[in-house]
């Protein structure tokens, strides 16, 4: 048999055993409003979570964001410092960074996607569950219970089949949103540890620190000559072959000792 | 004839385009059978489009039941597979 009439046949089963339940049609449609009802809080809530959700994936893409921009500017301290090495590595971490935004940013799309096409469906809902009221209130006055059977018959399965549809698209996208949020949490822990900004996983901004280390040195030197012209007619040459040769070596070799040079200056 | 996709709602069809929307969903039942991933998606995907671009929607508030229903856009083979085969309510 065809996927079509399958799929069908199995949602009419479904409203037929929903009709059979009940001896006097006539509850049937009072429980069947009941069910809508309960079904109109379920689709509102499941958009409400996936709003969340989305809402969640946002923030974490703009500290993403933040975090390549960061390291962008590293890169660029870094080369004008003419350390290719730190802004290579500065770099390197950027993109990774990179590939888990376009991860984030595909599944928010998504999300979206979801929270659209459950905000219409909610909105189906709930025109069809109002049509559902005031046809109750009609078929209850005017019929005997034997001639609403028909009606209700169709009411009901024309409602149940939405509710069936509603239903599975929330079950869908609380699924969805689940892995999601298992995801988003685990991307939570990252930033917290720290890991995202220094990927050797050391918890420090090595990169930064160098930067700042190598700006500390730089601001030694000129400090230097700068006592050095006021002490009055060192020539050039031995500032160079003096006391600076230890800053100088200090820098690369034991960056350490750099913080501490760079504030007594 | 009205159809729904799951997922998007109802439309109304004109009884002559059941021939050509057979051939589709035959199509898509061979593929959901043989368990073949590749022609699974192309053929759901073109049976989704001739239904929506050959239907019309039905108004928000209608209460009529579909006579054919179609999986949602995304369904995988498996989904499918579950839901032509529901809880074991179709013999055949």
């Amino acid at each position: 048999m065809s996927v079509m009439k399958r799929v069908s046949l199995i949602f009419k089963s479904k409203a037929n055993r929903a009709l059979d339940r009940m001896e006097d049609p006539r509850e049937t449609l009072d429980y069947s409003y009941q069910r809508q009802l309960e079904m109109l809080t379920q689709v509102r809530r499941g958009v409400a979570d996936v709003a969340t959700s989305r809402k969640r994936l946002e923030l974490q893409m703009n500290t993403l964001q933040q975090q390549q921009n960061k390291l962008e500017g590293q890169a660029k301290q870094a080369l004008g410092a003419g350390r290719e090495d730190l802004a290579r590595e500065a770099l390197s971490r950027r993109s990774t960074l990179q590939t888990q935004y376009a991860d984030l940013e595909t599944q928010y799309h998504s999300l979206q996607a979801d929270e659209e096409k459950l905000t219409a469906a909610s909105q189906r809902l709930q025109a069809k569950v109002e049509a559902f009221r005031t046809q109750k209130e009609t078929i209850k006055a005017t019929y005997t219970a034997a001639e609403a059977q028909t009606r209700i018959g169709e009411a009901v399965s024309g409602i149940s089949e939405e509710m069936g549809d509603v239903g599975m698209a929330v079950q869908r996208a609380q699924d969805k949103t689940a892995q999601m949020q298992a995801r988003a949490g685990a991307i939570d822990e990252l930033m917290a540890s720290g890991a995202l900004d220094d990927v050797t996983g050391t918890g420090r901004d090595d990169i930064q620190s160098e930067l700042d280390q190598m700006r500390g040195g730089q601001d030694v030197e000129l400090e230097l000559e700068r006592l050095k012209g006021e002490i009055g007619g060192a020539p050039k040459r031995e500032i160079e072959s003096g006391p600076v040769d230890g800053a100088a070596q200090a820098s690369p070799a034991t960056p350490a000792e750099q913080p501490q040079a760079g504030e007594s200056s | 004839m009205i159809v729904r996709i799951l997922g998007e709602g109802q439309l109304r069809v004109d009884d002559a385009a059941t021939d050509e929307l057979n051939v589709l969903d035959a199509a898509l039942g061979k593929a959901v059978n043989a368990g073949d991933e590749q022609a699974f998606r192309p053929a759901l995907t073109a049976l989704l489009d001739r239904v929506r671009s050959l239907g019309t929607p039905l108004a928000e508030d209608a209460l009529e039941p579909s006579d054919l229903i179609l999986p949602y856009s995304d369904a995988g083979l498996d989904d499918v597979r579950e839901l032509t085969t529901g809880e074991g309510l179709i013999p055949g």
